[in-house]
């Protein structure tokens, strides 16, 4: 499997395990790791965990507010503000969330460039 | 280079983490608050209401069924853990606003909002409502029962907390940054100060004094009389009060101290009141008696009301709580039902301090000084360092203001009495009300009640109505406390208090019929010192003159007076005016208005026009009016709507009613004519910005988010009419908080509703679901179940069982 798609895997489940147990910085404590353990190149050390971690904060706040007819989503939407529209606040999360991961695997990325040698 | 590209990436990475992690203004650290896993998107859902959950310190199983209304129906073994189950499950759908009501109380909302809260704490410290929470705990000690009770309910409340899991704690915390902290004894005792000072924290004992010093006795007394030409009191006026055989306070002969106050704390909304009446079974369709309550209080989110029935083997209890209290506060059970209205009282009064020197350590009484004592207020603030708002106590009360506090005088200040800070067992009222079987059950538990006094309205299935003024009130000589008192002159204090049994009260009156609005409690004959500090005079005839009419009243007739739109106010002034307003100067537009306004029948409708001409006509008149109250730095209350339209009626020409910024000696009718013009103008600003002014659209009744209104979470243009001085209370964002209709049959049937909703997750559809019934004037069948055994009604069952 290339380290693409490796990178993109672990930092998703990574990140579904952290967030069990951990605070919103778990994301960037599994892009990290991640980074550390499948170096990527170019834009892709930022692009590559900023996708996972997007896909997953999208996905499980649309599930969650899915079930409740976006009920809250509409009301934080007016509140911060996003035009009361719950879909821009989801894709909101999912960017908010993906620059946490993107930088972290930057951050990852420099440390293994670090103690390589 | 790799060194260059580490150190900025690790840069980068820690601004990022800080810049999501952070609450900037108002906006909340947007990682934390948008992290599906543990921020907002965990608040996305209905609260839990089925399964098992093991509370520390219960007895016994305690079973709790919801109806589809999300209204819990606790059944408990006895009393303990019935509270605690109470403290748990209010907890359970209501814990933000529980702590931020008992915050604000407190005076400590800077220590999660900032320093945009700190003149609010100030005000809340210099109130001395921690002070007065501390005496009420002291006295509720005396009561181990009670105290156990507030102890099991706090208990219930942590318990509730202590389970909570980050993820699961109210949005508004997770908005605001912060954590709930455990719930104490002290924090009920707050709550109850909360509605003490919303309903018995006004009074115009300064602003008096002011206006005594400026227009002189005469006039003083021509613009703020005792009594009115025309009152309807809550005691019936041909009410025997000769078997009330104590002395009266002799006036003493003393100069009371005229000082220039420039400013004074903000006051509670001037609205604050009510409505309740009960009718007896001659006057029923059924033969029941039939009770009505409709509490008119500042509409917000979460509702101040949470519905619950609270029942134990030996009791069952059904109707309003206040999230913190402990019982139903309006209600009913299986034998009896009751409701309050505010009494209106003036029990908060103001005293000139004289201290010795700079150090304030000392203060003048008598021939003597005595010692000030020192209560040091650190106020908390959130990201700053803490404020110290020391507060001097005299025995009258805390000197709210000085030189450190809205005053100039190094050597003086104002120190306020208040029976708030008597300390008083109120939540025991309330416990035996709940258990109450009969009139000499509600008369018992009347007498533990203190403030803020409140008109007590009263129905049993035996078939008896009452209705009691109830609170702890001074006995005080005539004119006490009008105005601002020498602090140092002993014969100015409160020298007692009317005994609890010489009270207003009546039971089961000729008529047929008790009833209260806030309004004169007694008229001139009752024997101890009642004077009008803001006593409602519109309510109260539209419904006594209503049940005065008929023989016999139906459910469907007590919902219709709740929902009664008659402006008596606007009823009693535009017919005059009417007729003496000259009219030839009109344009056609203004021409066209008043002809709208001819054609109203004086109910405020929402689709009517007339409400809103009146509103913006009324405005302007009474700014024109009362022009001569435009004084800078003298803080001034305007009279009441009663006299203001007396005068204009009886008193056109008196001097009052000259503009005095024009050369012309304007009169009534000028003042009619140049405020309609005014009002024409206003309304087609309006108009042109918004379109029609019919009532719904002008008025635009909303109910707002505690949050200082946080528009996310409010709901706005509400379609339902009424107004001030209505019997149907509701103004833009105040009006009837929650209305209760009981039949005495047995078990007592019952209708209620409030504008809100159980739940107070702004993310569950149960968040506002009353609203827009409640706006139509809509009701709930409230589901009295008469046993622990589920029925169809139920949606959901929790079982609290022991660790």
């Amino acid at each position: 499997m290339n380290t693409n798609i490796l990178n993109f895997i672990i930092t998703l489940l990574l990140a579904l395990a952290f967030s069990i147990f951990l605070p919103w910085w778990s994301v960037m404590l599994a892009a990290f790791v991640s980074a550390v353990l499948f170096s990527l190149k170019g834009w892709k050390v930022f692009f590559i965990p900023f996708i996972a971690v997007f896909l997953f904060w999208t996905g499980y706040a649309f599930l969650l507010s899915n079930d409740n007819n976006f009920t809250l989503a509409k009301k934080i939407a007016i509140l911060l503000p996003l035009d009361g529209n719950p879909f821009l606040l989801i894709l909101v999360t999912g960017i908010v969330g993906g620059l946490a991961g993107g930088f972290a695997g930057i951050f990852g990325k420099q440390c293994q460039a670090l103690v390589k040698k | 280079m790799k060194y260059l590209k580490f150190v900025i990436s690790l840069l980068l990475t820690v601004i990022i983490y800080y810049g999501l992690n952070t609450k900037f203004g108002s906006v909340p650290p947007i990682g934390k608050f948008l992290n599906p896993a543990t921020g907002i998107w965990q608040n996305e859902k209905d609260e839990t209401i089925t399964g098992t959950v093991s509370i520390d310190g219960l007895k016994d199983k305690v079973t709790v069924h919801y109806d589809e209304q999300l209204i819990p129906h606790i059944f408990a073994e006895n009393e303990n853990d019935l509270y605690r189950a109470q403290g748990y499950i209010t907890a359970k759908h209501r814990l933000w606003q529980m702590e931020f009501q008992t915050m604000a109380a407190a005076g400590r909302l800077s220590e999660f909002i900032g320093e945009a809260a700190l003149n609010y704490d100030r005000r809340q410290r210099r109130l001395g409502m921690g002070f007065g929470a501390e005496q009420a705990i002291e006295k509720i000690k005396e009561d181990p029962e009670t105290m156990a009770f507030l102890e099991a309910y706090a208990e219930g409340v942590n318990s509730y907390i202590n389970e909570l899991q980050p993820k699961d704690i109210p949005v508004e915390y997770k908005l605001l940054d912060y954590k709930p902290e455990p719930w104490t004894t002290k924090k009920t005792a707050l709550l109850l100060m909360y509605m003490t000072k919303d309903l018995a924290g006004s009074d115009t004992d300064l602003e008096y004094t002011n206006a005594l010093r400026i227009f002189g006795k005469e006039r003083f007394d021509l613009l703020y009389p005792d009594f009115y030409d025309v009152i309807d009191p809550i005691i019936p006026k041909s009410t025997d009060w000769s078997y009330i055989d104590v002395p009266m306070t002799e006036t003493p002969a003393s100069e009371l101290p005229l000082d220039t106050i420039s400013k004074t704390i903000e006051k509670p909304h001037p609205d604050n009141g009510s409505n309740n009446w009960a009718i007896s079974g001659q006057k029923s369709y059924s033969g029941n008696p039939i009770l009505a309550n409709d509490p008119h209080l500042g509409l917000n989110l979460p509702s101040i009301w949470f519905v619950m029935q609270l029942s134990t083997p030996t009791h069952n209890t059904f109707g309003a709580t206040l999230p913190g209290a402990l019982g139903i506060i309006s209600g009913f059970n299986k034998y009896i039902a009751w409701g309050e209205t505010n009494a209106t009282r003036d029990v908060q009064d103001w005293y000139k301090i004289e201290f010795k020197d700079e150090k304030h350590s000392q203060y003048k009484y008598g021939d003597d000084w005595r010692t000030a004592d020192l209560r040091v207020e650190e106020i908390k603030i959130k990201d700053k360092a803490p404020f110290i708002d020391s507060v001097r106590y005299t025995h009258h009360g805390p000197v709210t203001y000085d030189q450190n506090f809205m005053g100039d005088n190094k050597l003086a200040g104002y120190a306020m009495k208040w029976s708030g800070h008597i300390g008083g067992n109120n939540q025991r009222t309330f416990l035996e009300l709940n258990k109450g079987k009969n009139y000499d059950d509600y008369v018992n538990a009347l007498k533990h009640y203190t403030a803020p006094a409140q008109n007590f309205v009263f129905a049993s299935t035996e078939g008896d109505i009452a209705i009691w003024v109830q609170g702890k009130l001074p006995n005080k000589w005539k004119g006490q406390g009008k105005f601002l008192m020498d602090g140092s002159n002993p014969q100015h204090d409160w020298q007692s208090f009317i005994p609890q049994e010489f009270n207003a009260h009546t039971k089961n009156p000729e008529r047929g019929f008790v009833s209260s609005a806030n309004q004169h409690p007694v008229d001139e004959s009752y024997p101890f010192y009642v004077f009008n500090d803001g006593f409602e005079t519109y309510r109260n005839r539209v419904i006594n003159d209503f049940f005065n009419s008929r023989d016999t009243f139906s459910i469907q007739d007590f919902r219709d007076l709740q929902n009664n739109n008659y402006n008596l106010k606007a009823a009693e002034l535009l017919p005059h005016i009417f007729n003496t307003m000259d009219t030839s100067s009109l344009t056609e537009e203004e021409l066209q208005i008043l002809n709208e306004i001819k054609a109203w029948n004086f109910n405020n409708d929402i689709d009517e026009l007339g409400p809103s001409i009146w509103s913006a006509w009324w405005r302007n008149l009474h700014s024109l009016l009362w022009d001569e109250y435009k004084v800078d730095d003298v803080a001034l209350k305007t009279p009441y709507d009663y006299q203001t339209v007396h005068l204009l009626k009886t008193k056109g020409d008196d001097a009052f009613m000259d503009i005095i910024e024009t050369p012309e000696t304007e009169t009534a009718g000028d003042l009619f004519l140049i405020s309609f013009k005014k009002a024409v103008k206003s309304l087609m600003d309006w108009k042109a910005e918004n379109g029609s002014y019919n009532w719904n659209a002008y008025k635009a009744t909303y109910v707002g988010h505690l949050l200082q209104g946080l528009p996310a979470f409010s709901r706005f243009n509400l379609p339902i009419g009424g107004g001030s001085n209505i019997v149907n209370a509701t103004k833009k964002n105040h009006g009837a908080s929650w209305r209760m209709i009981v039949e005495m049959s047995s078990p007592p049937t019952a209708l209620g509703i409030y504008p809100g909703g159980q739940s107070g997750n702004p993310g569950s559809k149960y968040y506002d679901n009353f609203i827009d019934d409640w706006a139509a004037g809509n009701y709930h069948n409230l589901n009295f179940m008469q046993s622990d055994t589920g029925t169809d009604a139920v949606i959901g069952t929790q079982t609290l069982i022991s660790n």
